[in-house]
């Protein structure tokens, strides 16, 4: 996918000036989905949770090459071919090289933000296979030719007019149709695209090492059909997705779909340990895992933005982030979106292609909170921060104006003059648009004006 | 007890009567207060910005400042942060400085806290009583430091009637630099936070940045109540006393 991540400030304005029913539909379901989080984490341990979660998801990091192997080895036992792809070029020379091998035509896709990453969509269309998304959500945002919005909720962004309207120019459905109504008219269609594909393509929540267990958690049922109806079924599994034991599981499928959602579990959880067998009547003839890698490895080897790797993909932190809320995923330029795409982004492809991102937050700190797996993204914000300024990736301005400020605030004379010449400034000076950074303040926010005397001031003429 | 009062180049530029208030209310509570002429600015600003060289030159500044108070109280509950939280990780691959940041950091408070939890005090008067009172929590002494009872504590006891108000934990928009860099989802988020409020007497809060940002936005907005800063309305809290107390 194309990063167009340097383009936050402005594309970020724009949303919300010229699309101000984007934030109407991003706060309403955020704040339903960040409610429903609190409520299902405060009818558990949560803490106890996260730290569990936190120390596994730790463990198979230090020790990714030994989990990888194992779980590759359980995988193949299981009849599944394991792939490796070291980039996005790699990704899609395999999938391109199973399309062509076995024939397909017709492609379903369960939600996989990876796929998203790795630009598979263009590739099967580029090799004359139609795909079809099978996620409403993602299947709704396919039909708009948008990409997704929230990692979740990829059409998070869209309220109901716009999708009763679609449905109204696509299906005929009525302008005031009932949710159901427009769902079922999806259904319809999706329900042929199943039968009639021969590949279906997902992502992975987990891959259980020791057993080479897939694992995949949804609610509307389309993965398992996408899974198990078509002949042939590719999983795209970044590297970091791995959990040592099955045993695991009995945390991490829990508290994800808490994170995610508030449910205490997923509607569906798939289990995929192989294809059909010979004595099943369901299932693909062959099932593939593609582990990716992606620019992980080169995360997993920094010291300071390791962590970010023990993201699960549940979007917690996009639901909790009031930044986010303003604008909804696609000003963000890049397909992780909210506080963990802002620290996830710059180690995937590069601080220079994301400048303002780690900018795109308010350092709130409500996105560590809902992390299922404490990654401590205010943290990692200020370090991809501190890098950008010591890459010399900021404005020269700003830089000069820090030291310039840090030499006043570092000589107390020097203080006490700004504090003075302040005070020297005419009436309403800092009510001022000429300044680029008055301008930005006073825009919105009028009425900035010193005290008469300084605290110092009155401290020192014994005022006080 | 003696306490150095850091008054923060917020409240000592924009909101002066905070600091006064802050100085009237440690006094009138049995403490000496001292104002080390030194201080300047934390150096939060360059922290959050990413240039921690520049941050390290003020927290060194304000270490010498501070080290050998027996408390600091700050009327900003983000800039105890900055000095009690940020500073021991600005230098974590110093130990000398580390240690010195740490015993700084461990006797730095924010002034409501530092009443409650230091002096052990929990009603100051009954100067609130029938106001009906919306505070905003400071994002940094909330999540950062854990202070969220203290304020409202004080203010309740004073007879204040604390507002329910769903947003009340949620960020104003502020941000320090993010104001400024992104000032459309800045003002977005402080017009989505104040759209929650009930009706109200007064907002009030401990930071005097989200203050200047908040009262900015209501200004602009033409809203109808004062926005003060949290040290000025326990300064008015103390001035009546509770009837059958001894203070």
């Amino acid at each position: 996918m194309e990063v167009k991540s340097n383009d936050y400030p402005r594309e970020s304005a724009r949303v919300i000036r010229e699309e101000p029913h984007v934030r109407e539909s991003v706060t309403g379901a955020t704040l339903n989905f960040d409610s429903r989080r609190r409520a299902a984490y405060a009818e558990v341990d949560a803490e106890g949770w996260r730290h569990f979660a936190e120390g596994v998801k730790n463990h198979v990091l230090m020790n990714l090459d030994h989990y990888l192997e194992q779980a590759a080895a359980a995988l193949e036992r299981g009849g599944i071919r394991v792939h490796w792809a070291e980039d996005a070029e790699d990704a899609q020379r395999i999938v391109a090289a199973l399309v062509r091998e076995k024939g397909v035509r017709r492609a379903v896709k369960a939600k996989t933000m990876i796929s998203e990453e790795l630009g598979i969509n263009p590739l099967l269309e580029s090799l004359g296979v139609n795909v079809l998304e099978t996620d409403l959500g993602e299947y709704i945002i396919q039909l708009l030719e948008q990409p997704p919005s929230h990692i979740v909720g990829p059409a998070i962004h869209l309220n109901l007019e716009q999708i009763r309207r679609l449905f109204h120019e696509r299906f005929g459905t009525p302008l005031d149709a009932a949710p159901d109504t427009l769902a079922a008219a999806a259904r319809k269609l999706l329900r042929q695209g199943f039968l009639e594909a021969d590949l279906g393509v997902s992502g992975a929540n987990f891959v259980v090492a020791e057993t080479g267990t897939l694992v995949l958690i949804e609610n509307e049922g389309n993965i398992r059909l996408s899974t198990s109806a078509p002949r042939l079924h590719v999983a795209l599994v970044g590297i970091e997705k791995l959990l040592p034991r099955f045993s695991d599981l009995s945390v991490f499928l829990t508290l994800t779909a808490r994170a995610a959602t508030g449910q205490r579990l997923g509607t569906y959880v798939s289990l995929i340990q192989g294809p059909r067998r010979p004595d099943e009547t369901d299932g693909p003839e062959e099932v593939h895992v593609v582990f990716v890698d992606n620019g992980r490895s080169s995360v997993l080897a920094d010291l300071e933005a390791w962590e970010t790797l023990r993201c699960v993909r549940c979007a917690a932190c996009l639901n909790a982030c009031p930044v986010y809320r303003q604008t909804g995923g696609h000003a963000y330029g890049y397909v992780y979106s909210g506080p963990i795409g802002a620290v996830l982004s710059p180690g995937l492809v590069g601080l220079e292609n994301t400048k303002p991102l780690p900018y795109a937050s308010s350092l709130c700190g409500a996105c560590f909170q809902a992390c299922p797996v404490r990654i401590p993204i205010p943290k990692l914000l200020l370090t991809w921060r501190h890098r950008a300024v010591e890459e010399g990736l900021t404005p020269r301005f700003e830089k000069a104006a820090l030291k310039g400020y840090a030499l006043a605030m570092t000589q107390p004379w020097a203080y006490r003059l700004a504090s003075k010449a302040l005070r020297l400034l005419p009436e309403k000076a800092l009510d001022n648009t000429v300044v680029p950074v008055l301008k930005a303040w006073v825009e919105g926010r009028a009425g900035l004006k010193p005290s008469p005397r300084s605290f110092r001031e009155l401290w020192e003429s014994g005022e006080v | 007890m003696k306490v150095a009062l850091f008054v923060t180049c917020l409240v000592d530029q924009f909101y002066a009567e905070a600091g006064v208030a802050a100085v009237r209310l440690l006094r009138s509570l049995g403490c000496t207060v001292e104002f080390p002429p030194g201080q300047t600015c934390c150096g939060q600003p360059a922290y959050n910005a990413g240039y921690w060289n520049e941050a390290r030159q003020m927290a060194d500044h304000t270490l010498e400042v501070f080290e050998h108070a027996d408390y600091v109280v700050l009327p900003s509950g983000s800039c105890t942060t900055m000095v009690r939280a940020f500073y021991p990780e600005l230098y974590r691959d110093n130990p000398r400085a580390f240690a010195r940041a740490s015993g700084l950091s461990g006797k730095t408070y924010e002034l409501a806290e530092f009443i409650v939890k230091v002096l052990g005090i929990t009603r100051l008067g009954q100067g609130l009583a029938g106001q009906r009172v919306a505070y905003h929590h400071g994002c940094h002494a909330l999540r950062e430091l854990g202070i969220k009872d203290e304020p409202v504590a004080l203010l309740r006891n004073a007879g204040a009637e604390i507002v329910d108000w769903p947003a009340a934990t949620e960020c104003c928009g502020f941000g320090g630099l993010f104001s400024v860099k992104l000032p459309e989802v800045s003002l977005g988020m402080a017009d989505r936070k104040l759209s929650t409020l009930p009706e109200i007497d007064v907002l009030t809060s401990a930071d005097g940045g989200c203050l200047l940002h908040l009262s900015g936005r209501v200004h602009s907005r033409g809203l109808p109540f004062p926005v003060r800063p949290l040290a000025s309305v326990l300064w008015e809290a103390a001035q009546k006393p509770a009837v059958g107390s001894g203070a």
